[in-house]
């Protein structure tokens, strides 16, 4: 479930409506470019369609929230810690099921990262029940800010700026350095990299790591917007999906924006024509499928 | 700088001892045996030719020696360390270097970072300016693609790049492939100096008119073996028998 925003708060129709409706957008999309951005790193190295990655989402959120009611630790080591942690569980994973999906068939991964999730999301189920449990907004990001146009709250503004950081980081580091480098060759010709000198196969763990990683800071930025919920990951999952199919699957800068562009387009429909914001996303995807199948910005899968 | 890796050059050539033992070196593709056990040696500072027609199983010696063919037996010894079972990232940090026969230019990095991609492995690689110096295009067009490089370029990034990583033993599958008779000239000059700057080379050809100019020694493969084995000097007098080997 991703956040609805308040469409029929004081003002609604006006122009504040219209801030509001935006800035929901660039939240979803924060969410949207965090988990789409991982799918493209992970399908790039992998050749993986991640489906666990709405539950890797949630568990973020979660492994945040028992940071903090058992161990006491805040929500700015959660942002680190929880990303190591869910990441380190997805390192796992690769190194005991994924990596025997090399060179085999997309749909036995898709079967395979969906089986994960369904398990990992019937686990939390079956002791957290439905419903969502409580993450407060640290204090230091409680309130809000009056911009004069409109009333920003501060927390929502933190979680677009520090996302977009996170998202053109991740970009930098796979585009612009050395490591990147042996990541985008690797994703070409894995065995000749591999001869080379370079430990490939690490490479990739450590890739799924990140991919994963960036799942799970998605779900600990979400937990106090949207509570922690056993379902929240696969509710979200089916609209990034959808962006990652307008993007373009493997485009690093194509997820990104794609992410952000798709959470504004949607927050844009909640205002002009309310009815068509759960859909708007679909309909984008199968015209775009229709004229390019690769994506905006993919080269074929 | 450039004037250490020449000084040092002699001193690598001159040890001269065997660098690499091939024995019963057996492969497979899948259910396709190929190699049928390979018998070759190659000693230091040496530019070795595997000589043979096509699908004789050269390019599978180069790979399996490199560690990139799933199934292989046999014994292979580089600076006598077993290698036979070795994955191709360990065999690499060894000191051994592939240039495959596609040339294998990654098409989503630019030309500086295919260059710089091979991790240097060992001490003693060829400096920048000596690698451009051998092949001043590249320096021209760092910033291009991989892949908008003409053939000949492509070639030649794909030389360079094993040049800076330290390895000493390096393996050419078909370099002179498809490229123009003066390229493939440049090519040669390039081994040569390579040889005298004390690199040990193994190199594939089906041009042996391009390999006589470069080789120290001949093996010629068939139907994954090595059926003979010459000098550079005794050539002539073999020339009989490799139009037949080699059906020219």
């Amino acid at each position: 479930m991703t956040f609805r925003g308040t469409p029929k708060g004081p003002g609604a129709g006006s122009m504040q409506a219209l801030y509001a409706q935006l800035l929901v957008g660039l939240i979803n999309g924060s969410f949207y470019a965090l988990l789409s951005l991982g799918l493209a790193v992970i399908f790039g190295m992998l050749n993986i369609i991640n489906f666990a990655h709405g539950a890797l989402y949630m568990m973020g959120a979660f492994v945040a929230y028992f940071l903090l009611n058992l161990g006491g630790i805040n929500y700015w080591w959660a942002l680190l810690l929880a990303p190591i942690i869910v990441g380190i569980f997805g390192m796992i994973l690769e190194r005991t099921m994924l990596k025997f999906l090399t060179g085999l068939d997309h749909l036995y991964g898709l079967l395979l990262t969906f089986g994960i999730a369904l398990i990992v999301q019937g686990v939390f189920q079956n002791y957290f029940g439905s419903s969502g449990l409580p993450y407060a907004i640290p204090d230091q990001l409680k309130g809000g800010m009056n911009l004069g146009f409109m009333f920003l709250p501060i927390y929502r503004g933190w979680v677009v700026v520090f996302s977009l950081v996170v998202c053109l980081a991740t970009w930098f580091l796979i585009e612009k350095t050395q490591l990147g480098a042996y990541l985008r060759a690797a994703t070409e010709n894995p065995t000749l990299v591999r001869a080379f000198g370079i430990n490939v196969p690490r490479m990739i763990t450590l890739t799924y790591g990140l991919g994963v990683g960036l799942a799970a800071l998605a779900g600990v930025l979400s937990a106090p917007i949207n509570q922690v919920r056993p379902l929240m990951g696969a509710d979200l999952i089916i609209v990034v999906f959808a962006v990652v199919v307008i993007g373009g699957m493997g485009s690093i800068m194509g997820s990104i924006i794609t992410g952000f562009a798709l959470g504004v387009i949607e927050g844009l429909t909640k205002y002009f024509y309310p009815e068509a914001s759960n859909t708007v996303v679909f309909v984008l995807m199968v015209l775009v499928l229709l004229v390019k199948p690769t994506g905006l910005t993919g080269r074929a899968a | 700088m450039p004037d250490t890796a020449i000084a040092e050059a002699p001193a690598k050539a001159a040890t001269g001892g065997n660098i690499l033992q091939v024995r019963n070196l057996e492969a497979w593709y899948g259910e396709s045996h190929i190699l049928h056990g390979i018998n070759f040696d190659v000693n230091a500072g040496e530019v070795v030719t595997l000589l043979g027609r096509n699908g004789a199983g050269k390019t599978t010696t180069l790979k399996s020696i490199m560690g990139i063919i799933g199934k292989r037996t046999g014994s292979v010894k580089f600076n006598n360390q077993e290698i036979i079972r070795a994955t191709s990232d360990k065999i690499a940090r060894m000191g051994i270097a592939f240039c495959p026969e596609e040339r294998g230019i990654f098409s989503s990095l630019d030309v500086r970072e295919n260059l710089m991609l091979p991790p240097v492995v060992r001490a003693g690689g060829l400096p920048l300016e000596q690698i451009f110096d051998l092949f001043p295009n590249l320096k021209e067009r760092l910033n291009s693609q991989g892949t908008k490089l003409s053939g000949g370029e492509q070639q030649m990034l794909a030389i360079a790049r094993i040049l800076r990583t330290g390895a000493s033993f390096l393996m050419l599958d078909e370099p002179t492939e498809g490229l123009a008779p003066v390229i493939i000239q440049q090519i040669g000059h390039t081994i040569a100096r390579l040889k005298k700057e004390g690199f040990t080379i193994l190199l594939v050809e089906q041009n042996f008119r391009f390999a006589s100019t470069v080789a120290d020694r001949y093996y010629v493969v068939e139907h994954g073996k090595i059926i003979d084995g010459f000098s550079n000097s005794e050539l002539a007098a073999n020339m009989d028998k490799l139009h037949t080997y080699l059906g020219v």
